[in-house]
Formats: C-alpha cells, sequence, structure tokens
C-alpha cells in the first residue's frame, strides 16, 4: 500500500501512509485511538473507498483497485473485525459459509461436517449446528477466524481479536496464527496489547494521527519505544499510579454506600453479596462468563432482579430497572458499547447528556446551549477527539467514543461508578488516563466498581477484588492477597 | 484559503440538510407548473354558494387538502422513528374515529334536526377513541413486539366495518352548518380552515419537541433501544406512547374528513391515506427502519405529495390513472432522497472537492 489517503469530514483519518507486507509474517499495525488502524484496514479490505494512493498485491504488476469487500475477498484478503460483525441469530455453519456457496443448492449435511471439521481442527469448542448468538463472544470471534480461514486467505487482517478473549483462548489463537504463518499467510494484527505484539509478531508498523511513523523489526524496538512512538512523547512511568494518588480520606471513609444481600437475576447467577465504601475501588474479576458483568448488571437493575435486596447507606432501596439505580446514584458503563452503550446516529453532545436529561425528566428538555456547555466541558476534559459536538458518535474512534459514554455518566455526577470493560479496544495512552480517573474520582469520594480482562490493570486500580467463577462469587482478596498469583489461583480454584 | 473552504462548508451544508430533499421536490414541482402553465399560481378572490368570501386557486387546494396529509405525518414521522415501522391502519383509524363524532352529534337520529351534542364533545370522544385503537397498536407493537406493519394490519382490515357498525350502518348527515367550518370556510375568512388545523397542530407539535425531551427519546429508542434501556429510558412506553399520539392526530384528521362532507362514507373517507402518509415521512428523508427524524422535513414532505396530486389532477390525469403517475414520480423522489443514494451524491461532491482544492495546492 502506497501513500493511502482517506478523508472523513472535518478530519483527515489517513495521510500518505505506506504499509508493506511479506508472505508469512505478522505484522503489528500499532497506534493510538484514531490513528488510523482501523481506516487503514477498511481501506484495503474495501469497506472505505481511498481517497489517494495505490495497493499492490504480489503477481500483478499494476496497482489492483479494491472497491469492495467481494473485491478484497477475491484477492485472498480476509478481516475479522475488533467488533463482531457476523449474524447472530444464524447457525454457526451458515455464518461461515454465508455469501460463499456456489450456485444456488447448497447441501445443509456437507456444510455442517466441513464447518465442524474445520472448528474442530482449530480446537473451537462449537458446534455447526448451533444459533451463533447463543456462543459467548469469544466463541463468535473464533468463528469469524475460522470462517476466515477457510477461504483460504493469503492476507489475513485481524482487527483486535484478542480484546474479548481469556488468556487460554488468546493461547490458542496464537498458535493459529503461528500455523497460518507457516503456511504462508501474511497476517496484519491489530492490537493494544503489547505483550501479545511481542509475543508472536516479527515486524511492527507505527501509525499517529493519521500519519506513518515507521516501519521496525520486533527486535529493534524495545517496548519503551514503541509507546513513545505511539504516543509521540516518552511516556511517563506507568507503573505504579496506585501510590500517586490520594486515597479518599473523609470521615465517612468507612461507610459502606452500597450493600447487597442475596441478590440474584434472571441472568442466571448465583445469589451474591457485595458490599462498597464510600470512596473505594472495587472490582469483579474471572474468566469470560464467569458473570462478573451480570453482577452489575443485577446490580443496576439491567436484567431483572429475582431474589436479594440492595441497602443504600443502610436503607433498603428497589431497584428494578435502570432508572431506579440512577435515581440513587448509580451509573453504569456497559461492557457491550456498541449494543448497550453508544446511540450511534445521534450526535456526541446528545450522547453525553442523554443519561442526565432522562434523569431531569420529560418536561425539562436542557436548552441547546446548555447541552452544548456540558458536551464542550467533558470533550475537554476528557480530550474526546471529535470534528464537533455534533459529529455523529458513530463516526467516532472506539476509544473516544468510550470516553464520550465516560462522560454521560460522570456529567450524571454518581455517587457509585460501575465501569465494565471501559478499556477494551483503547490504546495505551488512554487506558492510563482512565484508571488515573478512576482513582481520582476514588479519591473525590465516589465508589467505583472496576472490571478488567486484564488482571494488571485491575491490579492497578482497585484495593478490593471479588473473584468469580462459574456465575459464582469464590472468594475476595484485598490487601496483600492482591498479587497476579493469588487471583490466578482463586480464579482456577486450586490451592495457592 | 480558510475562509474559502468554510464558504464551500456552509454551501454544502444546505445540500446536506435533511430537509433539502422536499423542498429540491417542490422547487422542481413549481417549476414544471410554471413551465407548463403559470396559470397553476393564479389566487382569486370571489364567493361561494354561501356568499361567503373566499380564497380559490390550486396553491389554496393544496393548502386545503394537504393539511390532513400533514397532520399525519406529525404522527407518522413519530411512530416512524420510535418504533422503526409504520402504521398502516390510520386511514381505516379514521374512519372510525371520523364515525364516533358523527354517532356523538347526531344521537340515534341519523338526520337530526340540530345536533344532539356540541361538536367540541364529539371531537373529545373521537380523540378518545382514535388513542384507544392507537393504543391497541402501540400495545401489540411495544408489549408483544409484533411488526408494526403486521400489528396495524388487523385495524387497517377491519377499521372501515367497526366505523360502519358504530352508526348501525346508517349515513348520518349533518345539516347544522356550523360543524362544515372545520373542513370548509369560517364565514367571513377567505382561507380554508383546515389550513390553520394544520398550522396549529404544527405550532403545538413545535413547541412540544422544543419544551419536552419527546424527540430525543423516541429518536434514542428508535437507533438504540438497549442502550436507552440502560440510560434510564422505558423503550416500551415510548414506542406505545407513539402510537398514541399518532392516534391524536388521527382524530384531528378525521374531524377535518369528515367536516368536508358533513357525511361519511365508510369504504371511501381516507382511502390510501396511510401510503400518502409513510411517503411523506420517506420524502422527507427520514429513514423509514427508524432513529432519527426531521419533524419540519416530514411536514413538508406531505404537502409536496398533495401538491403532486393536485398538478396531476390540473392536468386532467384521469383519477384511475392517479396512482400510476403518482408512483413514478414517487420512486425517482424515493430514490433520490434514500440515505444510500444521497451518500453517494456527497462523497461524489466532495471528491470533488478535494480533487478541486489539490489542484489548487498544486498550482501554489
Amino acid at each position: 500500500m502506497k501513500n493511502i489517503s482517506k478523508y472523513f469530514p472535518g478530519v483527515k483519518a489517513l495521510q500518505n501512509v505506506d504499509f508493506t507486507l511479506c508472505e508469512g509474517e505478522i505484522h503489528a499495525l500499532m497506534g493510538e485511538n484514531g490513528a488510523g488502524k482501523s481506516t487503514l484496514i477498511k481501506v484495503l479490505t474495501g469497506v472505505y473507498e481511498k481517497d489517494g494512493g495505490s495497493i499492490f498485491i504480489k503477481g500483478k504488476d499494476k496497482a489492483v483497485s479494491i472497491r469492495s469487500p467481494q473485491d478484497a475477498q477475491k484477492l485472498g484478503i480476509s478481516t475479522v473485525y475488533q467488533e463482531i460483525t457476523l449474524c447472530p441469530n444464524l447457525s454457526v455453519a451458515e455464518n461461515m459459509y454465508i455469501g460463499r456457496s456456489k450456485g444456488f443448492c447448497q447441501s445443509w449435511k456437507k456444510m455442517n461436517a466441513a464447518a465442524d471439521s474445520i472448528l474442530s481442527s482449530l480446537g473451537i469448542p462449537a458446534k455447526s449446528t448451533q444459533q451463533l448468538s447463543s456462543c459467548s463472544i469469544a466463541i463468535q470471534q473464533m468463528v469469524a477466524i475460522a470462517r476466515a480461514v477457510d477461504m483460504d486467505c493469503k492476507v489475513l487482517i485481524l482487527d483486535e481479536p484478542t480484546s474479548s478473549l481469556d488468556e487460554q483462548e488468546v493461547e490458542k489463537l496464537f498458535g493459529l496464527m503461528r500455523d497460518l504463518k507457516a503456511r504462508g499467510v501474511g497476517i496484519i494484527f491489530v492490537t493494544h496489547f503489547l505483550d501479545q505484539v511481542y509475543e508472536v509478531c516479527d515486524k511492527i508498523t507505527v501509525l499517529r494521527d493519521g500519519q506513518l511513523v515507521g516501519e521496525y523489526e520486533i527486535k529493534d524496538l524495545p517496548r519503551v519505544k514503541l509507546v513513545s512512538k505511539m504516543l509521540g512523547k516518552e511516556l511517563d512511568d506507568m507503573s505504579d499510579i496506585k501510590s500517586e494518588s490520594a486515597v479518599y480520606s473523609g470521615k465517612d471513609s468507612d461507610i459502606t454506600v452500597f450493600e447487597a444481600e442475596g441478590l440474584q437475576s434472571s441472568a442466571g447467577i448465583k445469589p451474591f453479596d457485595f458490599h462498597i465504601k464510600k470512596g473505594e475501588v472495587n472490582g469483579f474479576t474471572g474468566l469470560l462468563g464467569s458473570g462478573r458483568s451480570e453482577c452489575v448488571r443485577a446490580i443496576f437493575g439491567a436484567d431483572r432482579v429475582i431474589a436479594g435486596k440492595v441497602k443504600k447507606n443502610g436503607k433498603e432501596i428497589k431497584i428494578s430497572k435502570p432508572i431506579d439505580a440512577m435515581k440513587n446514584g448509580i451509573a453504569y458503563l456497559p461492557e457491550d458499547r456498541k449494543i448497550d452503550g453508544i446511540v450511534g446516529d445521534l450526535s456526541v453532545r446528545e450522547n453525553i447528556v442523554l443519561a442526565l436529561q432522562v434523569m431531569k425528566g420529560f418536561f425539562k428538555p436542557f436548552s441547546k446551549a446548555e447541552a452544548y456547555k456540558f458536551a464542550d466541558e467533558y470533550i475537554k476534559l476528557l480530550e474526546i477527539k471529535t470534528a464537533s459536538a455534533d459529529t455523529p458518535i458513530k463516526s467516532l474512534s472506539g476509544g473516544n467514543q468510550q470516553k464520550v459514554i465516560l462522560a454521560r455518566w460522570l456529567l450524571m455526577n454518581p455517587e457509585y461508578l460501575i465501569l465494565d470493560e471501559p478499556t477494551r479496544g483503547i490504546d495505551i495512552g488512554t487506558k492510563i488516563e482512565i484508571q488515573k480517573l478512576v482513582l481520582k474520582l476514588a479519591s473525590e469520594g465516589i465508589s467505583v466498581t472496576f472490571i478488567s480482562s486484564e488482571t494488571d490493570e485491575m491490579l492497578r486500580t482497585c484495593s478490593r477484588l471479588v473473584v468469580m467463577r462459574d456465575r459464582k462469587v469464590v472468594g475476595e482478596l484485598s490487601g496483600d492477597d492482591l498479587t497476579q498469583n493469588k487471583i490466578m489461583s482463586t480464579i482456577a480454584g486450586g490451592e495457592g | 484559503m480558510g475562509k474559502n473552504k468554510n464558504k464551500t462548508g456552509s454551501f454544502m451544508g444546505i445540500f446536506r440538510n435533511q430537509i433539502f430533499i422536499p423542498l429540491a421536490a417542490l422547487l422542481i414541482l413549481a417549476l414544471f407548473n410554471f413551465i407548463m402553465d403559470p396559470s397553476f399560481f393564479k389566487i382569486t378572490f370571489g364567493y361561494n354558494s354561501v356568499g361567503n368570501p373566499v380564497l380559490s386557486g390550486y396553491l389554496i387546494t393544496i393548502l386545503d387538502y394537504g393539511s390532513e396529509l400533514a397532520i399525519l405525518a406529525i404522527g407518522m414521522t413519530l411512530v416512524t422513528a420510535a418504533s422503526g415501522g409504520q402504521d398502516i391502519s390510520v386511514g381505516a383509524a379514521i374512519a372510525i374515529a371520523g364515525s364516533v363524532m358523527l354517532r356523538v352529534l347526531c344521537g340515534t337520529n341519523s338526520r337530526p334536526e340540530t345536533l344532539q351534542a356540541p361538536i367540541i364533545v364529539a371531537f373529545l370522544v373521537g380523540c378518545i377513541v382514535a388513542m384507544l385503537f392507537g393504543a391497541f397498536n402501540g400495545i401489540l407493537v411495544a408489549y408483544f413486539r409484533v411488526q408494526p406493519m403486521v400489528a396495524t394490519l388487523i385495524l387497517y382490515t377491519a377499521g372501515r366495518s367497526i366505523a360502519a357498525w358504530i352508526n348501525n350502518n346508517e349515513l348520518p348527515i349533518i345539516s347544522e352548518p356550523s360543524f362544515g367550518y372545520f373542513g370548509g370556510f369560517i364565514p367571513g375568512v377567505p382561507i380554508p380552515t383546515p389550513f390553520f388545523i394544520a398550522v396549529g397542530c404544527m405550532i403545538v407539535t413545535f413547541l412540544v419537541l422544543k419544551f419536552t425531551t419527546l424527540g430525543l427519546y423516541t429518536q434514542a429508542v428508535g437507533i438504540n433501544e438497549s442502550s436507552s434501556r440502560l440510560n434510564g429510558l422505558n423503550p416500551t412506553f415510548i414506542k406505545f406512547f407513539s402510537f398514541v399520539l399518532l392516534g391524536l392526530c388521527v382524530a384531528v384528521a378525521g374531524l377535518i374528513k369528515v367536516s368536508r362532507l358533513s357525511t361519511i362514507n365508510y369504504s371511501v373517507i381516507a382511502k390510501d391515506i396511510e401510503m400518502d402518509a409513510i411517503l411523506a415521512v420517506a420524502l422527507g428523508g427520514n429513514a423509514l427502519s427508524g432513529g432519527k427524524f426531521n419533524m419540519a422535513s416530514s411536514i413538508l414532505g406531505a404537502y409536496v405529495i398533495q401538491f403532486l396530486t393536485t398538478t396531476l389532477y390540473k392536468f386532467n390525469v384521469q383519477s384511475d390513472a392517479l396512482p400510476a403517475y403518482k408512483a413514478v414520480v414517487v420512486i425517482v423522489l424515493v430514490v433520490m432522497s434514500a440515505p444510500a443514494v444521497r451518500e453517494k451524491l456527497s462523497s461524489f461532491m466532495n471528491k470533488m472537492k478535494t480533487k478541486k482544492s489539490g489542484a489548487k495546492e498544486v498550482s501554489m
């Protein structure tokens, strides 16, 4: 790819970016949110039309034109996107073969058998006839990869494939990637996880603000340098932000703000107890699907609560739907940004004021001026990269969307903030910003529950961890017990 | 250079604005009429058979007969935005509302000498009934999650029979002249009353959208129901509510319809008006799959459709052939206003722009 450019209204998403991928190579594409990684990939796969530059492919002298995803597929370019783009209400096998059958006739039996054999060869625990939506996000992702693998691609693009996988699944994926690499497939790997880059990749290309920073051999670029290249500045010490920040020390710091007893929701978690003190940061940890999201959803009233009670400051409160929780000062940043978080076609401004507006009531709309004031304040505060407050949120990059949703809840001035995977798919600079923000909020007396798939992130922010396994709370760690090993062993259920 | 860019920005803004589409359609239609026969725009002042001063002319006809459509378009826009579907029962519901009003006015006698109840009472009862039927649709759509078009198909099929049954299949006729004011002229006012009613509805709608959060809520629910719920909204109720509001619009339109004739014909009244109302929403550039809407654009769309109908009548298109002609024009309009086409168009424009500015940079 040479001199690729792409413009959006008000933003230059890519400016003269070069990118080279060799056969049998795993090439990491790195950059902060909005650096242009996803855009570059969408240009390569024909989702966006490029505004300049040309693409060359081995065996062809002339530049190829890729104008649609079908063109890209014909050239052997397959993509697995950050957000899953399969059809959840079709079966696994149908998803793998959709749009690829020759002719109109389709042997379902054959298709299912073929799908099963691929799935089992890749070690993916899914049945071909299963409906896709009944699989976990991780499995859905792997089905998408299986589909790409089966299409015999020469170039495989993995856009943030690991952000929703747990460690074992990531290992499995890496095995698969090495396997494909040995077969001569070129893989473009987009990720925010530095460890993973150094584990599997051969080369790194770094983008920043839509421009090429450089292409590097992996051994020539130590981690610290990579990060500073991505950020465009030297990284301040990220090791221990907890000790730097002040801990909330009001005289009411011992008061339990929220507490739940025997809480159980229709999402199928075992009854659990829970409590949080003023200005405390705690977390739910556990493998994907262990029920950590379901717990906080139950507290927020997002799922139907079937048993148990919730107390605020010792008084029992009734939370049967989200508005009840919001009125009691609870804010919830959901796990799945695309489905539960953003309201895509609405502007950044409307997305920011939405929750507060609902709280304020039907007959008291904010004036435009007020809404702009709020929006501009938080766009500045959280450094949200957007062309204006009127830009539709769906045209922002993932990390900036997340910041908008965060702004929405901060605007509500909550007493208790629940963050479910707030840093998923977000670059390292923003991640640290969010972590710092969490600790800062806590020091101001806001209680925070923080959920993340990355244990070190939890360790850096939380002072107490609730460990979950198989939809059940299996332990609680705090103080000296907060170590990687201890957490792992509690999750695994073995003696540590 | 920067200045120049700003200028093109605002210039492009007009094109990108949703209201551009119905506006352009209106201008094209007007231009067509102007070229073919400028007398289309002539408005004459005269006296009608009762001796009241009235304005007449094709433009007046459009403003007059476009009123019901514009009022329905308001409700239809809300239903479309919130539920991502359309109500195809509004024509039948108008028959019901109209029938109820006549029933209240006439009592048991279908040819009353005097009205059995004040008109306002009849109207309010009609409103309540229409809103109940709207609520029926709303319950099916919002609570039972039936697809809007399927849910409203029930009332579409049954509505006109219900309307006939309300009056025992008789055709009541109101002789009281004041009832005719709503669909005709108030003595001394030369502008047709339906236009005033429509303007009144628009003002109320504008105020509601300005002083409540109805717009934000319906759009949020239409775009992302799950997210709306987590933001404390009740998507089910908002969908339900949009159908009830459409019921209110139906009642107002029904009053105008029965007032025009001072009687009712169950199988003909407001026939096919649901399709025109849906078209008005589409023509206004609103996605029929719900989400963002532009109310002014929908209302303008309604008048554009009436403009088209009137134009076709003017050129003596036979009433049988009318729908076919209308369809051709509508295809063109709707394709032009489809988001996909607009996106292509605007990206084409952008390309032209960047090419131009690129060339400029080189020359500099």
